[in-house]
């Protein structure tokens, strides 16, 4: 079996147990790359039309959960006018993107943008493609292209002599993938949709009902055997020795790899300084690597924990930082340019009506996505297929690419399903832990990563630590505000996202940023930055509020007059939640607004506080400005998952960094949200500005969800709840 | 060692350690790939089958206690993909990523063979087990009711 030369088609059809002997045919023709055979012609690298009017639509980002695969349908669909049900979803092929100049623009997968910001080319092969169908009928039926009709998959027009011709686009496909347009359409506007901006189900589901879905964990390939790794427990640290002799007689164990790091400090995506041991079972491989003798060098790490990040960011936070920019270098787009920063400090000194905030923080969080990191590679002389979680298959495969010393076109890196994402996808090294340990055993290998091994060495979400300072006006309105956020030096960015931004009009701002030592890596996690930041940012403004006398909610409205978008979700925050800072009895509501994704999300919590302490989330409720909105459904379901997403880190989560390793191992030291800790209500409002522009809907109601939820309780209990995770707090 | 697992009704001869989990006899020797692991210590439920009626969570269950026994996988709830559970997880559009579901579905389709008719909170009792990093619980919760009103029609 070992030179069977399985083409990729073959291997998404067929599959062979480790065992050996048992072949299980699953032929699902939604999971197939992109093909022409059986008919079908390619109009154009996005589409393919056979002969009886099926549509296969193809997309180049990741499917974890969030809509893509239906959404790039969807928009295509739209353009081509076809209808719903002869639409197919097929995985894009990344070596043809990677050696052709990025046919698909991109494919990466992150920043809620699949639709916010790549619809203008999405939608434009679909018009590209119906054009050119247009086309094709009137130079075969000689007629002008005026009086062609493309509709629901069909061509039609009034011919001269035979009356009303038609034919579906199917037996036009051919001729119209030979046209070449003199120009291209513009892609349609608002109001003329007819596809988009209807409740669509994802298709992906009925495979998600069945066990039929493949996941990279579900990729079997023959001969294949299995590997546990292990890279050193302090990140950036390195492999001494081990002692094999130790486990090589232990049931299935085959071979040790070890797998060296290039470079001295790797950057997030390089392979770090690793041990790995193949066996015939995963679990045989798992259970020799826990047991063999293995020394590490543990590096700078070794000296940092939580406590002294934390001290650091105290020290940090007493004195000034520096000055914060926006990613582009700008004040933010909400702060007045014409305003002295170096002044404001002075302005809140010289005021009698300060309010100086005390230090809130957010710890490091981990993705522990339902599939742990996983990758099956088969690296041969000519060729090297790999299965992988990624958010970005082209990157993935440049990444295999480089780590082999292989030219991209002969590296194969084909699309499974994805376990969640949730930015995980991003920073990661297991597809070049499989490469590697595929190209020294010399068989096709599937890497697990066990969930001990996920939580110790994903690219976590970094912490933050920020206090303000504000000066008030007569009005009880903030005058002049100073904030500080503390993040750390890998990625310090993500203690600045949405401070600096937030749209709140106080005359005079200055936000400043300092970053503590840390070996972790650091990787994107659902919202990044706005997630712990909005936690901070909007339990300041009610702490100003409320120290000037104003309601919370009344307060937001009025801080940011003239801005639409915000003002539509304002006041359907007031108008619907039944909003009240005074419900007595234990009982709480509480709000909070940040944008993020070019979305605005605001949450209304309403929490119950028992007499001994305990928290009951009894109900959320969102307002989302996105702009447009293209799948409500799918909109309202990344609205509910983001909810609960941040609420479990808020509520449960938290990771602990001692002695340079991340403490929590598995799921019992890794608490999530279950569903008895699920609020009873959730309700999504859809606020839509229609008016122009696109935001994303795969994170943003995240971060106003652990606000708004501590805002509540404190109008619940008189408590500020400054950390988290809650669970931990004296309510 | 030899050993015979009965599987969805039908025999699988298998070779394995008696002490190889059941979920690793099913997915790497069994070659059923629709149940999945999450944690391998009994704390996420993505693992879930229903052994003799009961769900059990196949990671950290010894091979050699579930022979004799009648196994059911994901594989084997229905063949059109159309049990009164699956039709409501498909309704209510249950899934996203989907890696949970095989075992939030097997746990929903043990709960409800025991007890035809949930209240909410045995419903939060029957499925505290199962994880779901995309927080589907609220649609899970609403999908159990709506599938034990397709099983009464
Ligand atoms: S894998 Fe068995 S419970 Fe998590
Ligand atoms: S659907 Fe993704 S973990 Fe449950």
């Amino acid at each position: 079996m070992n030179d069977m030369n399985l083409t990729r088609r073959n291997f998404l059809k067929f599959s062979t147990s480790a065992a050996g002997g048992i072949m299980i045919g699953f032929h699902l023709p939604v999971m197939a790359e992109a093909a022409t055979d059986g008919g079908a012609v390619e109009i154009n690298a996005w589409l393919t039309i056979d002969p009886d009017n099926i549509v296969s639509i193809v997309t180049p980002q990741t499917e974890m959960g969030q809509g893509a695969f239906t959404a790039v349908p969807m928009m295509v669909a739209e353009e081509l006018d076809i209808p719903w049900e002869n639409v197919r979803h097929v995985f894009a092929d990344a070596n043809r993107h990677v050696n052709n100049n990025n046919l698909y623009t991109t494919t990466s997968t992150g920043g809620s943008t699949t639709v916010s910001r790549r619809h203008p080319y999405i939608m434009q092969a679909g018009a590209s493609a119906r054009e050119r169908l247009r086309v094709a009928a009137a130079n075969r039926w000689q007629v002008p292209l005026e009086r062609v009709v493309a509709k629901q998959g069909f061509l039609t027009a009034d011919h001269e002599e035979q009356g009303t011709i038609q034919g579906s686009y199917g037996e036009f496909a051919a001729e119209a993938a030979e046209i070449t347009l003199e120009e291209e359409p513009a892609i349609k506007a608002y109001g003329d949709w007819w596809l988009l901006g209807k409740d669509v189900k994802r298709l992906d589901v009925p495979l998600k009902t069945n066990g039929t879905a493949i996941y990279p964990i579900d990729v079997t390939v023959p001969d294949m055997v299995h590997a546990a790794v292990q890279a050193c427990p302090v990140p950036e640290g390195k492999l001494v020795s081990y002692d094999f002799d130790a486990v090589k007689d232990m049931p299935g164990v085959i071979a040790v790899v070890e797998l060296e790091q290039t470079k001295d400090v790797p950057a997030f995506t390089d392979l770090r300084s690793a041990v790995a041991i193949v066996a015939e079972s995963w679990y045989q491989a798992k259970n020799a690597l826990a047991v063999m003798p293995i020394v590490w060098d543990n590096g700078r790490g070794a000296s940092i924990s939580y406590d002294s990040q934390t001290a650091e960011a105290m020290q940090l936070l007493s004195g000034p930082g520096t000055l914060l920019l926006d990613e582009d270098g700008n004040l933010g787009k909400n702060l007045d340019k014409g305003v002295n920063h170096e002044a404001v400090p002075g302005l809140i000194e010289a005021s009698d009506r300060q309010v100086i905030g005390e230090v809130y923080s957010r710890p490091f969080e981990t993705h522990a996505t339902m599939m742990p990191p996983c990758a099956v590679a088969d690296v041969k002389d000519d060729r090297v297929d790999v299965w992988t979680f990624t958010q970005d298959i082209a990157r993935s495969l440049n990444e295999v690419a480089d780590q082999l010393g292989r030219e991209t076109t002969n590296v194969f890196l084909h699309q499974t399903y994805l376990g969640g994402g949730f930015g995980g996808g991003y920073n990661m090294d297991v597809h070049r832990q499989a490469a590697a340990i595929s190209a020294a055993v010399g068989r096709p290998v599937k890497v697990i990563r066990s969930r001990e091994e996920d939580i110790a060495q994903d690219s976590q979400r970094p912490p933050v630590w920020g206090n303000y300072k504000a000066a008030l006006g007569e009005d009880g309105l903030p005058v002049a505000l100073v904030t500080h956020f503390v993040g750390e030096e890998k990625m310090p960015v993500f203690s600045q996202r949405a401070v600096a931004n937030m749209p709140y009009l106080v005359p005079n701002r200055r936000h400043e940023y300092s970053a503590v030592q840390n070996h972790i890596p650091i990787g994107y996690h659902r919202a990044p930055g706005a997630n712990s930041n909005g936690f901070i940012v909007e339990q300041m403004v009610d702490e100003l509020a409320l120290a000037g006398d104003w309601d919370p909610l009344e307060w937001r409205i009025k801080m940011t007059e003239g801005n639409e978008p915000w003002q539509r979700v304002l006041m359907a925050m007031k108008e619907k939640s039944g909003w009240t800072t005074d419900m007595g009895g234990g009982e709480g509501m509480g709000c909070a607004v940040v944008e993020s994704h070019g979305t605005i999300a605001g949450c209304v919590a309403t929490v119950a506080v028992s007499r001994r302490g305990q928290l009951f989330v009894d109900k959320l409720q969102y307002f989302i400005n996105s702009g447009y909105v293209i799948d409500p459904l799918v909109a309202t379901e990344q609205a509910e998952s983001s909810a609960i997403w941040e609420l479990s880190h808020a509520m449960f989560g938290g990771l602990m960094l001692r002695d340079g390793r991340i403490v929590n191992t598995n799921f019992d030291s890794y608490p999530v949200m279950k569903m008895p800790d699920t609020p009873p209500e959730i309700e999504v409002h859809l606020e839509m500005s229609e008016d122009g522009w696109w935001g994303g809907l795969g994170e943003p109601a995240g971060p106003p969800t652990p606000p708004a939820v501590a805002n509540a309780i404190f109008f619940a209990t008189g408590n500020r709840v400054r950390s988290t995770p809650i669970s931990k707090a004296e309510l | 060692m030899a050993l015979t697992l009965n599987i969805n009704g039908e025999d699988f001869e298998i070779d394995a350690d008696p002490q190889m989990p059941l979920l690793w006899a099913i997915r790497e020797k069994a070659g059923l790939n629709g149940t999945k692991f999450g944690c391998g210590i009994a704390q996420c439920g993505s693992c879930t089958v229903i052994v003799d009626g009961n769900a059990v969570r196949s990671c950290n269950t010894p091979v050699a206690t579930a022979v004799g026994k009648s196994i059911r996988t994901i594989e084997g709830v229905s063949e059109g993909n159309d049990h009164p559970v699956q039709l409501a997880w498909q309704e209510l559009t249950v899934p996203q990523c989907g890696y949970c579901q095989s075992g939030q579905i097997m746990s929903a389709v043990a709960l409800l063979e025991r007890n035809p008719e949930p209240s909410d909170n045995e419903i939060d009792k029957a499925m505290a087990g199962n994880v779901c990093r995309c927080g589907t619980y609220p649609r899970i919760r609403a999908a159990i009711h709506r599938a034990a009103e397709l099983s009464k029609a």
